[in-house]
């Protein structure tokens, strides 16, 4: 009864060890063959750059060309599994006008058996080693990173920090390079490494700029960062991407790359228009704490030790209670920095 | 208890237990008394946390008392498990007494009560868990037809978000029992020889645990619902109204059914095995429900541990979770996803082992590379403790375990893809018989396939960076766990009921079921790859009006899907119940040991003498190949004696059938005829 | 049992349970607060007036203790409801009379005031407020009503005194403060509102309970 290279043979005892199989195993072979030689070219050529999240930043092309790979590697093994299995629905069926009667009684194949395992485990290890690459040249290929990042971007001296902040039910974007100001309105300059610090204020939130191929979650008293930078300007959706509430479907917004120069004009305009309102927020910092007290709906009762009597307690990079020091350049963020970071293209 | 064990030998006394006196039909512990005592400790419950909570802060600010909540669920579960006589007989003991060990009653009322007979309970557990599958899938139309118009809504967004946590928990808490409960229950003791389960009082218990639980989150809508989703993340859920509360015990409790029934599986598959049966020699689908128990016995103790957690999070404002009071809330996610995604394995294996104990009856083959099979299963068990972070890619966690789980999850999909091989090697130059169970396990390897091929891109981090919480993500686990698990459960159903029952499903009606079933599913479920690719969340009750026309297709097909469920239903209560027609013995001419005998009508100790095992059932297509066991005398009733065991040749289609005397004999000819 | 008996109980078991689920349906999930039709004999070119309350406790029903709006329906009557149909295209004079005491912001930007004319709204009949400072030392907040995308967001003044309205509806004889301001609705769809103070006294970060249920601090603009 054991797996291992038994003769097939059919009930009648015709048949040699590789007398039946070959017919089947040639035509199966040249089938997928044909499947793969059509699809891969069409794959290639006319579904790649419909892929999404698109185009619109290098972490978006390099999520659309890490799906090209992985379809390209899946569809000859989806067209083998599939062929087979039609094949084998069509080809060895018991057929009604004949007597019922077993198949040959095939118990395993060392070969096969063999061949499948390698196989496998050599597309699954290449899928591994290439997706991690597409991950490390990228800078994180736009995911959170956490609050220490180890994938950053070469040039992080022309970076456009972002804070990202996450609250039930709408996010609000801080510019610390700016002075701080915070607004619903999400403005990019082109040509440009942003670093979106994510974090909430109150339940787990998740950032996730669609064409912008960036998706972060967003924790309350953590600091996730994610890397992104931009190539061509259009709009793009921001979504919540994980359940926070009543109005998670709608916490959304649209955010817009422009030109650098139209960059710079809003967020200097901006920050003086809000400067009223900025005073008035707390000290920029890369998470914040509001004070339970009210704003905190009293769960926790006034005799809880971390009842707070100050408005907010600012955290820096996962240390409780530090004041932060801001990484940001000392000069802001100027529009004649960008174009410095060499964007690599594609195709 | 009358009788010596002895096995062996015509004219040796076999166990026959002396009959007993029937308990008092109204007074004995029933399913009726479950619900007074169900009763009686809600009320219980929330009388004790009202006295102890109703000056709390919290509960007078929000008019909420969480503890009564808690308290009221938590005696609620265990009045209806003590209403149901499973304490019965441990304090009896207790105090003394000397107890009835076997089950008090023979009649239809056996299945409404507390019943140590392995067959009865397989029975209650199928009733249970398709009962629960249809609740849980009413919930998905409902949202299925909230989505079907990104703008004007059915619902208020608050009840859609109670309505989309309800199909979730519901539908996650059935499937883990899908196929451990009524097949595990019902045929691993008749696979493998045995009585018994090695533990009867704990299996009926986990039945009964099982109904309370649905019971408590079927009550989690009146206490106001939970907006969680299934996944429960904190600190939304310690910011929710009481219905999380039913959420938590709600999963404790189904955890503890969990966990008796992962714990009785091993137990008696390792030490209940008839004299013969040795491990080569154990059918697939054992394999399969003994790598799913380790998961149930490992793995859902923790997901216990973090609901106790929320549990006193919200009842005693502990911060387990709550970041701004020194806890984390990462601390849930890792709780929860390190029980989840063993969990998504306790749904898949049992699948695999389905099917790998359909296909040889329908190949005419012996299953290929049963090995291979047996330890890809017990691979993809072991691995599955190694992946859960790659439901946290983006969540901030540590950048250096990326790759690494990236790795693992890849990993994974090499034993998943062993199951492929054997059913592929299975259907090589085979003589396939095109049954409904068949087409079901074929319908079951397409779906899998989708669902296997979309995993790697979710496994993928870059590619995850897109899909990670969208619609993609949903529509690889419904192919996954529906067209996987359910398809297999579904080809079961139709395979086991005349095992069960005695009794065939009407042909035309299962076909009819499958096909509508097959293709309303990927009607339903394919679209939604898309969706999500195009930048569709999970949970949303407002989406791009660019993709209505995709969520209309899913929508309409979602209601195909809903009424196929009909057909089956229809053809269920008929053939079972209404209109019953007997069905041929052995019908599907399987080799297994579970066919050879008529378990419908067996007693409930199964077997006067054990059988002798003398091979593993896939001997298809060897006219010299042993029968699957000795089988003399094991059956009194039947004739002791008479005849031999059944012969595997004759059944296999070789020569004349042979059936246990007492019952027809089967003619010539295909044993599926058109009804 | 003969086999026509099992076939009518059969058919009585299904018939049920399917009676309970469109029971269900019906009479729980579809729950909604009731709109409250302003848009109904609107003539064009004329503006709305739009009248609401906020008060600190319900002080009825199943939920009494929790903060609510409320809305004066176009007959007069405060109606209990948050999703409110309003004709498009029109300018909305809205006045809010705000019954509740005040909490400090989570977030201090949504203490400035945007997307109404000019820019801020009338206090009391007299005071242009355009910026609330809030903090734990001046709680001059008591809820907002934000319109996301409308971009509308109004800030509202809290009541100073401790001796609050206790049951809704609230008459002008309590303590109260009036807001006013005016924004136009534009395209038509539906526009979501919430507060954005977490005014969910008892729940984590105060966003639960009220905050988290349509007809009390969340609610629809439905422009027709």
């Amino acid at each position: 009864m054991s797996d291992i290279g038994r003769p097939s043979t059919l009930p009648d005892g015709s048949g040699g060890p590789r007398g039946p199989n070959m017919p089947h195993f040639a035509r199966l072979f040249a089938i997928w063959l044909l499947g793969t030689a059509i699809v891969e070219p069409v794959l290639y050529f006319l579904v790649w750059p419909h892929i999404p999240p698109g185009t619109m930043t290098d972490a978006a092309r390099g999520a659309q060309f890490d799906a090209l790979v992985l379809t390209m590697v899946a569809s000859p093994v989806v067209i083998a599994v599939l062929e087979y299995y039609l094949y084998a629905m069509i080809v060895w069926r018991q057929k009604s006008n004949e007597p019922l009667e077993d198949g040959p009684p095939i118990w395993g194949h060392f070969g096969v058996q063999a061949s499948w395992i390698a196989i496998t485990s050599a597309i699954v290890m290449g899928a591994f080693v290439f997706g991690t690459y597409e991950l490390i040249n990228t800078s994180g290929a736009g995911g959170g990173e956490g609050p220490s990042p180890i994938w950053t971007p070469s040039k992080a001296h022309d970076m456009l920090t972002v804070q990202v902040i996450g609250q039930q039910w709408l996010w609000t974007y801080r510019y610390p390079q700016f002075g701080g100001f915070e607004t619903p309105e999400l403005i990019l300059p082109d040509h440009t490494t942003i670093a979106f610090h994510v974090t909430s204020l109150d339940v787990i939130h998740d950032f996730w700029a669609y064409q912008l191929g960036v998706k972060a979650d967003a924790n309350p008293d953590v600091d996730n960062v994610a890397f992104a930078t931009t190539n061509e300007t259009g709009r793009f959706t921001v979504r919540c991407d994980e359940l926070c509430g009543i109005w998670h479907g709608a916490m959304y917004n649209y955010g817009y790359v422009v030109s650098p120069t139209a960059f710079y004009k809003w967020a200097t305009s901006t920050e003086k228009r809000l400067a009223p309102l900025t005073k008035l927020l707390p000290k920029f910092a890369w998470t914040y704490n509001p004070s339970t007290n009210g704003a905190g709906g009293g769960f926790y009762p006034s005799t809880d030790p971390f009842y707070q009597v100050y408005e907010y307690e600012y955290g820096g990079s996962g240390k409780e209670g530090n004041l932060p020091a801001v990484h940001v350049s000392s000069s802001g963020w100027k529009p004649s920095l960008a174009g410095a970071h060499q964007v690599h293209e594609r195709r | 208890m009358t009788a010596t064990t002895t096995e062996l030998g015509a004219g040796a006394a076999g166990y026959r237990p002396a009959a007993t006196r029937l308990a008092h039909p109204w007074l004995s512990p029933s399913v009726i008394t479950a619900f007074l005592g169900g009763a009686a400790g809600y009320g219980i419950g929330h009388w004790i946390g009202n006295y102890i909570a109703s000056d709390y802060a919290v509960v007078e600010n929000t008019g909420q008392n969480n503890v009564a909540v808690v308290l009221a669920l938590f005696f609620g579960v265990l009045g209806f498990i003590a209403g149901i006589g499973a304490f019965n007989y441990p304090l009896l003991k207790l105090l003394g007494y000397q107890p009835e060990e076997q089950p008090p009653v023979d009649d239809w009322t056996k299945y409404f009560r507390f019943s140590t007979d392995h067959k009865v309970v397989g029975k209650q557990y199928l009733v249970g868990v398709i009962g629960m599958f249809f609740i849980g899938g009413l919930f998905a139309m409902a949202i299925r037809t909230e989505l079907t118009n990104p703008t004007t809504h059915f619902f208020s967004p608050d009840i859609y978000l109670q309505i989309v946590s309800e199909h979730g928990t519901i539908m996650m808490m059935m499937a883990t029992s899908l196929v451990v409960g009524p097949l595990g229950n019902f045929l691993v003791p008749l696979m493998i020889g045995s009585r018994r389960m090695a533990f009867p009082r704990l299996e009926a218990a986990s039945f009964w645990i099982f109904i309370a639980g649905l019971m408590v989150i079927l009550t989690a809508l009146p206490l106001g619902g939970f907006d969680t989703g299934w996944t429960g993340y904190a600190p939304l859920q310690t910011q929710a109204e009481p219905g999380m509360d039913a959420y938590l015990v709600g999963f404790g409790t189904i955890g503890t059914g969990m966990v008796l029934n992962g714990f009785n599986q091993i137990v008696t598959i390792v030490n209940y095995r008839a004299p013969g049966m040795r491990w080569s020699r154990l059918p697939i689908f054992v394999w399969s429900m003994l790598a799913t128990s380790f998961l149930l016995t490992l793995a859902t103790p923790v997901l216990f541990v973090a609901g106790w957690f929320g549990v006193l999070d919200r009842t005693a404002q502990t911060a387990f979770f709550v970041n701004t009071h020194g806890g984390s809330s990462y601390l849930w996610e890792n709780l929860f996803w390190f029980f989840g995604h063993p969990e998504v394995y306790i749904m898949a294996i049992p699948g695999f082992g389905l099917v790998g104990e359909m296909l040889p009856v329908f190949t005419r083959k012996p299953l290929f590379a049963y090995r291979v099979g047996a330890a890809g299963m017990f691979g993809v068990a072991l691995l599955s403790f190694f992946v859960w972070q790659h439901h946290l890619f983006v969540s901030g966690i540590n950048p250096d375990m990326r790759p690494v789980f990236m790795l693992t999850t890849e990993l994974i999909s090499i034993p998943t893809g062993f199951i492929y091989l054997i059913g592929m090697g299975t259907l090589w130059r085979a003589k396939i018989r095109f049954t409904v169970p068949m087409m079901f396990c074929l319908a079951m390897y397409f779906n899998f396939l989708i669902g296997g091929i979309t995993g790697v891109y979710n496994s993928d981090v870059p590619v995850d960076v897109t899909i990670h919480g969208s619609f993609f993500v949903m529509a690889h686990f419904h192919y996954t766990i529906m067209g996987g698990l359910v398809f297999a459960f579904f080809g079961a159903v139709y395979y086991y009921t005349p095992l069960l029952t005695g009794k065939m499903l009407n042909n035309t009606l299962a076909k009819i079921h499958f096909w509508w079933m097959f293709i309303a599913f990927n009607f339903t479920f394919f679209p939604l790859f898309i969706v999500g690719f195009l930048g569709m969340p999970r949970r949303v009750f407002e989406y791009a009006p660019r993709l209505q026309v995709l969520n209309d297709w899913a929508s309409a097909s979602a209601y195909m899907l809903g009424m196929s469920f009909l057909v089956f239903v229809v053809n269920f209560v008929w053939s079972v119940w209404i209109d019953p027609k007997p069905a041929p013995a052995n019908p599907w001419q399987s080799l297994g040991l579970e066919w050879q005998l008529p378990a419908y009508k067996m007693p409930w100790y199964n077997f006067e003498h054990l059988p002798i095992v003398l091979s593993d059932p896939y001997h298809y297509g060897e006219r010299e190949a042993l029968p699957v066991a000795h089988l003399q005398g094991v059956l009194a009733f039947a004739g002791a004696g008479a005849g031999g065991g059944l012969a595997s040749a004759g059944a296999s289609g070789y020569g004349p059938q042979i059936s246990p005397a007492g019952m027809e004999p089967e003619g010539d000819g295909p044993p599926m005829s058109e009804q | 049992m003969p086999k026509a008996g099992r076939l009518a109980l059969a058919i009585f078991i299904f018939a049920l349970a399917f009676g309970m689920g469109v029971w269900g349906v019906a009479a729980y999930l579809r729950i909604q607060p009731a709109n409250v039709n302003f848009a109904a004999g609107h003539r064009p070119g004329q503006p709305v007036d739009l009248t609401a309350q906020t008060v600190g406790t319900f002080g009825t029903g199943v939920h009494a203790d929790w903060v609510s709006y409320l809305v004066k329906a176009p007959d007069g009557r405060w109606a209990h409801s948050t999703q409110w149909v309003l004709p498009a295209y029109t300018r909305v004079n809205m006045t809010i009379l705000e019954y509740d005491g005040g909490t400090p912001l989570r977030n201090p930007v949504w203490g400035l005031v945007r997307g109404v004319r000019g820019g801020y709204y009338t206090l009391n009949g007299t005071k242009k407020v355009s910026l609330l400072q809030s903090s734990s030392a001046t709680t001059l907040v008591a809820h907002t009503f934000t319109v996301p995308a409308m971009g509308i967001n109004v800030p509202l003044y809290a009541v100073p005194s401790s001796n609050l309205c206790a049951v809704a509806p609230c008459s002008l004889k309590e303590p109260h403060e009036t807001i006013k301001f005016s924004f136009y609705t534009g395209h038509p769809g539906q526009y979501r509102w919430q507060c954005f103070i977490p005014c969910g006294l008892g729940y984590l970060d105060g966003n639960g309970g009220p905050m988290d249920t349509l007809g009390y601090m969340a609610g629809f603009l439905k422009v027709v």
